[in-house]
């Protein structure tokens, strides 16, 4: 068994004069938790669908523990992964035990899985109520559920987090941590950057069909470097803190709802700071503004 | 290679389906109760009440299923993979280890299941109410007309989901299901009139009984309407009908070819 269980090589899709994908290289650890991230629209959703194999590449490769995803042992490729679409919505006339034990057929797994995968993700009590009567949360359950049928080695998932509360959240990742305990693979992709970030290994972000960068949040907080903002309320003038920051390398300091703005780099933090605090009580407020993951993002994605 | 599982699972769904949101009862009873009315208070207006010849209850069934049988089947189909894709499942069936053909085929199977069983159990419960007054020969010619009814369904519903297959969403695929039960029911034979009467019935007018083969609501109303002698004179059809066409076999094999290609370009279309 290789250390990688999905190799991506020089993967591109083409829609008419549009590159939705234009050549990608990713590979995907076997074990890990990988989140990948961008605008709608940057071409995610293709590259997804191409790893599940149900788009067909423009160019390049991808293979899934060593077997392509539309070759001859793609039945075989396909009972060892799990898929919850975005936005999924399933057959309303069904029961949540009937959907499941439909998918598992379709996969070839043991039927009696579907009420221990139920349990799993809370929906035992439903089982045999109609997905018509299901609330949004149930039905991402289901789904979630549906995707566990088989032994899968991994797992893709498409904006998993939708319609499920802070609670539900809490409770998916676990489950995630509990799979990834047993040595299962998953990629997954969500706009709500809050819920992912601290939880994925590592982060691919991409940007007009490209892999913008790829490592761990921490990696791409220092790749990205960007500039600190600092907020300062109180009756004193852009010219008074443009004087005492003289000879620091800022970078723009702008008067904006009553307040200033001042933008500078990481390393000129504390030298700016002593020397604000020295134009005593005229400052009345100041704080210090770390960017944010989601400024990490925006900083490679823009 | 075609793994049977899957289109059973598949079709076994669907077939499911259609039962729990009572289609199939809904299409059982209506079909009952039209057989019934038809063979009883048919000659109503003629002043009499009471079962006539199975052969002209026969031919006015056979009007009225060539309307109503077109049009359920293209409700019945035309979500059925659009409805997939729209619903955001149709990704999910396709990243299972099912083939598209075996999902087409699944599809196609098990909502052709639910037609049959409801257009037998309908015509079929009238027609053991009206058994006592039937012969051997009569109950023959009504169960083929049982089984063109079905055939003709699954040629609407192979049209059905070829127009699922090729629509960008539901909306679309029911207004191209709407339109094609237009064309065929309504409009195509007209054309056909037209065209005769246009050229006065000099060119063409040995063509005309072949091309009515390119309507499949035409070739199961040739093929009802010729194994009943009544009925044939009636239309006056027997005159201007080749005898080479007038043969049922050749006319169900028709039939099988109306139900296989649009299916066929489904999948050519649906692998793309």
């Amino acid at each position: 068994m290789t250390d990688t269980i999905v190799e991506a090589r020089q993967v591109a899709r083409h829609f008419g004069a549009i590159r939705a994908v234009d050549g990608v290289d990713l590979d995907i650890r076997t074990g890990e938790l990988f989140g990948l991230i961008g605008h709608n629209g940057a071409g995610k959703s293709t590259l997804f669908r191409m790893m599940l194999g149900l788009l067909p590449l423009t160019s390049g490769e991808i293979r899934i523990a060593g077997e392509s995803v539309s070759g001859p042992a793609f039945r075989n490729v396909r009972r060892m992964i799990g898929y919850l679409p975005e936005n999924l919505a399933l057959y309303d006339n069904l029961t949540g035990m009937e959907t499941l034990r439909f998918f598992a057929r379709l996969k070839g797994a043991d039927l009696r899985q579907c009420a221990a995968r139920l349990e799993r993700v809370g929906l035992a009590n439903a089982a045999d109520r109609r997905v018509r009567e299901y609330s949004k949360g149930m039905r991402q359950r289901l789904g979630f559920a549906q995707a566990l049928l088989g032994e899968p080695r991994l797992l893709f998932l498409d904006e998993p987090t939708n319609g499920l509360d802070p609670e539900a959240i809490r409770e998916f990742f676990a489950i995630l941590r509990e799979l990834q305990a047993q040595g299962v693979t998953m990629i997954l992709t969500s706009h709500i950057l809050a819920d992912i970030q601290e939880r994925v290994d590592r982060l691919a972000i991409m940007k007009s069909g490209k892999i913008q960068s790829c490592g761990s949040v921490q990696a791409l907080r220092e790749t990205v470097n960007l500039p600190l903002l600092l907020e300062i309320g109180g009756a004193i003038s852009a010219e008074q803190v443009a004087q005492a920051l003289a000879g620091l390398p800022v970078l723009s300091i702008e008067a904006r709802n009553g307040r200033l703005w001042v933008k500078l780099p990481r390393e000129a933090k504390m030298p700016a700071l002593t020397r604000l605090m020295a134009l005593g009580d005229a400052m009345q407020d100041l704080h210090v503004r770390e960017p944010s993951l989601e400024d990490v993002f925006f900083g490679l994605a823009e | 290679m075609i793994e049977l599982g899957q289109i059973g699972t598949v079709a076994g769904k669907e077939f499911r389906d259609r039962i729990r949101n009572r289609w199939v009862l809904a299409i059982a009873v209506v079909f009952a109760a039209f057989a019934l009315v038809i063979a009883y208070f048919g000659a109503a207006q003629q002043g009499s009440v009471g079962f006539r010849s199975i052969e002209i209850t026969i031919a006015s069934l056979v009007s009225l299923v060539i309307y109503l049988i077109p049009l359920i089947t293209l409700i019945l189909g035309f979500d059925a993979i659009v409805g997939e894709r729209e619903r955001g499942s149709l990704d999910l069936l396709l990243s299972l280890p099912i083939t598209r053909l075996e999902l087409i085929l699944g599809k196609f199977l098990g909502l052709s299941g639910a037609l049959a069983f409801a257009t037998v159990a309908g015509f079929g419960l009238a027609g053991i109410a009206m058994a006592s007054q039937l012969d051997a020969h009569a109950l023959l010619n009504y169960a083929g007309f049982i089984l063109s009814s079905v055939l003709l369904g699954m040629a609407f519903l192979s049209l059905a989901v070829m127009i699922s297959v090729f629509a960008a969403d539901r909306a679309g695929a029911s207004g191209l299901a709407i339109a094609t039960w237009f064309f065929f029911v309504l409009v195509f034979d007209l054309l056909l009139l037209g065209a005769l009467v246009a050229t006065g019935g000099h060119y063409g007018g040995a063509m005309f009984p072949y091309l009515l083969l390119l309507n499949p609501a035409d070739v199961f109303r040739v093929l009802n309407i010729f194994s009943l002698d009544d009925v044939r004179t009636l239309y006056g059809l027997a005159t201007v009908f080749p005898d080479e066409l007038a043969n049922p076999w050749l006319l169900g094999g028709i039939m099988w070819m109306w139900i296989a290609a649009p299916l066929a370009v489904a999948l050519w279309r649906f692998k793309r």
